[in-house]
This record gives structure tokens, sequence and C-alpha cells, in this order.
């Protein structure tokens, strides 16, 4: 949705400059969730549907603590339970709020061909507009964390917006705010980033847990989510969390270098043609000319 | 059927029957479109294309069903023409004397049949150029039904299906030029099927001695 009073720093699918870049400036906004102090309740995922105004999702009940098993168009915040057996033989039961990761270098807005349908403002947050969404999927396949998801009725995708239309009136998400443990936080990304790292280091000096740290994966820039893991040495565990997400190889190559060399085979090729014709001209040029009213 | 048959009044011969026409202009029509549309999705600077069509949501709507409609026509171009598309001893030869033929000195060129070694090449580019645009196509029309596991069938088709297509483009720019162009008469004759003899003569010599020197197994008509 549109947010008048946020800048816009990235476009999708977008030909010349960015109107208002650099106009304004702001903080870059980040979640923190704090895995090791959520209980699964999730109030998040209830605030998040009544929030955004989702109707009624049906759920699937597979013997977990997990109300679904992905995200959905209408679904956008999802707790992802895992039962993980320790060397010792105790239990740990591991949520993980899944939602949109708000890369820094977001491999949908990347992949996305229509202009304006996929934004990031200054503050970070990337955001579907989906008045200009074409429906073509390629942001799904862009996203290394399966997050953009289709409505076969409008034929547009959805996901998380981090509240945009909240965060640009001072508000804080409306997960954030449901949130009864204070497992979750909201602010400035380098505070976030400063409050997960001093959670971590308490996990490792006081709580037994040598491996705790923070998921802030550099392949995608940096997210807007970021996570402190009771082990950071295996974000797998939390849900399937990548270890180390990227845009895509085959979304780099075809938006890098196919585009450049496409685009010079065509327009080359074109030149080339014509050139050709003023050298060389139509094959039975040495023949005489057809008479007049002949067929071509 | 006689090859006789071809041989029109006026000095004229049949180059394309009414079926092979049809076939033809079903392909090119619906290849424009989806070049169109194509390049639309390829780069920002061609997106206006797809307003001009009526819009993303339209192009992007239309674009896997017409792309069905090119695939057909050029499997029925198959079904037609694939006997004749072999490559032949002469067509090596021709090859070796390709830059004959880019400098127009068509009397160097050994004799092509009813096609050259170029329009071979060109026939089989669009053969298996559809076929790999039909599949990766097929991925990107549906990518949300394709499960997370099964990903790497989205990012193959996202980086194959625009290789295929402009491998067809290099091959429809020059099939554009040879027929609108450098061989006059050319384009007549795939709207209203027939050439001069003595274009017959001089682009396809082999296929005029079939008609006119009446030896060999008479051509499709």
């Amino acid at each position: 949705m549109s947010q008048a009073t946020l800048r816009v720093q990235k476009i999708s699918g977008h030909a010349g400059s960015i109107p208002g870049e650099d106009t304004q400036r702001q903080y870059t906004v980040a979640k923190l969730v704090d895995t090791t102090t959520c209980i699964g309740c999730k109030a998040c995922e209830v605030a998040c549907v009544e929030w955004n105004d989702m109707p009624f999702s049906p759920t699937t009940f597979d013997n977990t603590y997990q109300t679904m098993p992905e995200t959905r168009w209408n679904y956008w915040n999802l707790i992802l339970f895992n039962e993980y057996e320790r060397e010792d033989g105790s239990l740990m039961w591991l949520m993980r709020k899944n939602q949109c990761m708000h890369c820094a270098d977001p491999g949908c807005l990347v992949a996305c061909p229509a202009d304006g349908a996929i934004v990031q403002y200054t503050n970070g947050i990337v955001d579907f507009q989906q008045d200009k969404c074409i429906g073509c999927g390629y942001c799904i396949s862009g996203c290394p964390f399966n997050i953009p998801k289709f409505n076969k009725e409008t034929k547009r995708v959805y996901k998380c917006t981090l509240c945009a239309d909240r965060v640009s009136e001072g508000l804080e998400p409306a997960c954030i705010k449901a949130c009864p443990t204070g497992c979750l936080h909201f602010g400035s990304k380098e505070d976030m980033v400063v409050l997960a790292k001093q959670r971590a280091k308490q996990l490792k000096d006081n709580y037994n847990f040598p491996n705790a740290g923070v998921y802030d994966p550099k392949g995608v820039g940096g997210t807007g989510v970021i996570y402190v893991l009771h082990d950071a040495t295996q974000p797998e565990l939390y849900g399937g969390l990548p270890s180390n997400p990227t845009i895509p190889l085959a979304v780099k190559l075809w938006k890098g270098p196919l585009k450049w060399l496409g685009n010079i085979a065509m327009v080359g090729g074109l030149i080339g043609l014509f050139v050709h014709y003023l050298r060389f001209g139509p094959k039975d040029r040495d023949e005489a000319p057809p008479p007049q009213g002949a067929r071509p | 059927m006689s090859h006789l048959d071809q041989v029109l009044p006026h000095g004229r011969v049949l180059r394309y029957s009414f079926g092979e026409r049809l076939t033809h202009w079903a392909a090119a029509f619906s290849y424009i479109y989806l070049l169109l549309t194509g390049l639309a999705i390829w780069s920002p600077w061609c997106f206006w294309i797809a307003a001009v069509l009526g819009g993303g949501q339209t192009s992007r709507a239309l674009h896997p069903w017409i792309g069905l409609t090119f695939f057909l026509a050029v499997m029925r171009m198959y079904s037609m023409w694939s006997p004749e598309m072999r490559m032949t001893a002469v067509d090596k030869q021709w090859w070796r004397s390709l830059h004959h033929y880019i400098q127009n000195e068509d009397d160097k060129m050994p004799p092509a049949g009813r096609y050259n070694a170029g329009q071979k090449a060109l026939f089989w580019s669009f053969f298996y150029g559809a076929i790999l645009l039909l599949l990766t196509g097929i991925v990107l029309w549906i990518p949300e039904s394709i499960p997370w596991n099964l990903r790497w069938l989205r990012l193959v088709s996202v980086f194959l299906h625009p290789v295929a297509a402009l491998a067809t483009i290099a091959n429809f720019l020059i099939h554009i030029y040879m027929s609108v162009f450098a061989e006059r008469g050319a384009f007549g004759s795939v709207i209203r099927g027939d050439v001069s003899l003595e274009f017959a003569k001089r682009h396809h010599p082999g296929w005029y001695e079939e008609i006119v020197g009446g030896s060999r197994s008479a051509p499709r008509k």
C-alpha cells in the first residue's frame, strides 16, 4: 500500500532516476526477534491478521504448535515450530516468527519487471504495490525466503509490509505491539543490532548456549528482521532459515550479464543488418527492374 | 501429384500452399505479440509496450496463451516441413560458401533446394526454441504452484526462457531482413503463394530444377 510520508530509494522495473531519491534521510528500521524468549503464543499472528484486515484463514493441525505449513497471501506472519533433540537427549521447542525479512538487497525487487510494483522506502521497508503488480510471480523466484504469495483471485502477490502504514505514523508494527514476552523489539537497525548482540552475549555467558548469535545475513545486504538464535551456526533448525541466503544466481545472471549481452546483440544485430543493406542491397539488384504493375 | 501443378501462368510458380501460408502467419502474428510483450517484461525501458498493448496485467495474462498458439503453429510446421529440412551435402557446401552469400555473390553458391541451409537452420532454431520456451514458459506461467523444494525449476526457467527467446530473436531478425529486404519477392510469396521463375532459379536453383527440369520426386504443394 502506498505510504505518502515514506520516500522511496529503490523501485522495481524502473527506467531512469528515482523521484525524490535522497531528498530525505531516515533511520533504517528493523524488527528484532529473540527466538530464545518466544513462547509460541501466536499473538503476533493474530495482530497481523487483525491490523491488516485479513479474512479468517483456515488452519492446518499437524500435531505441532504451528498454525499452518507456510505463510499465505493473507497470512503474512507465521510462527514456525521445530522440536529439536540435543546431543544430551533433551528437547528444545524452537519457535521462529517467520515473515518478510525486508532485505537491504531484495531479490523480489530485483526480479520484478513491473514498474513500481515493489519499492524499498528510505527506512528499508520493502513494500509491494498491488495496483502496479502484473502477477508474473518473478518475485516468488527472486526471494530466498519463500515469502511472496500469489492470490489466484486477484492475480497479485502479497506479503508483510512491516506495517509501513503504522511505521510512517510513528507506530511500531502490529506484531511487535502484541508480543507479551518482549521477545519482539522494533527500532533503528543500529539499535536492534546492539540489543541483539547484548542478548547473544548474555546467552553465551550465563545460559550455556556457546553458539548463540545474531542472524543478519550479509548475502542479501543484511535484513530488516534480525534474529537472536540459541545456535547461530545452525539456522536451518529454525524452520529452515537459510544459513547463507542470496539473490538466486539465475536471477543475478538474467538481470546482469544476460540483459547486457542480449541488448547489445539485439541492437547490434539491427544496426548490422541495416548497414549490410546499405553496403550490399537486395540480392537481385543486378537484374532488370520488374515491369510496371508486377507483383512484388 | 505432378510437379507441373506448381507451375502457374505468366512465368510464376507456386512456392507455398494455402495451408503453409496460414501456418506461417499463425506463427508470425503470435511470435510478434510474444516478442513485444516479452520485451516489455525483459527491460524496464520497454515496459511502455505493455501499456500500449492493454497494460502489464493483460500482457502477462495473454502471453502464455499466445505462446501456446505459437507452439502449436511451430509443431504444424514441423509436421509439414521437417523432411525437407534435413541437412544435405549441398547444405554443408552452402555453409562453407557463406561469405559469398553474405556478399550477394549468389552465382558462387552451391545450388540450394526448396530451402537453403540458412533457412533450415532458422527452422530448427525455431523448432527447438519453441520446445524450450514452452517447457520453461509453463513453469513461469504458474510459479506459485511450484513447491519450494522444486524451486530450481523456477530458477532454471527464469534464466533459460530469455536465453531461448534471444536465440529465436537473432534468427527472427535475419528472417525478416532476408524475406522483406534482401530477396525481393519472398514476402509476397508467403502471402500470395507464388514466386517468379527467375526468383526460383536465382535463390533455389535445386528446387527450380525439380519443378521445371522435371525429374526427381515432386515437391509438396
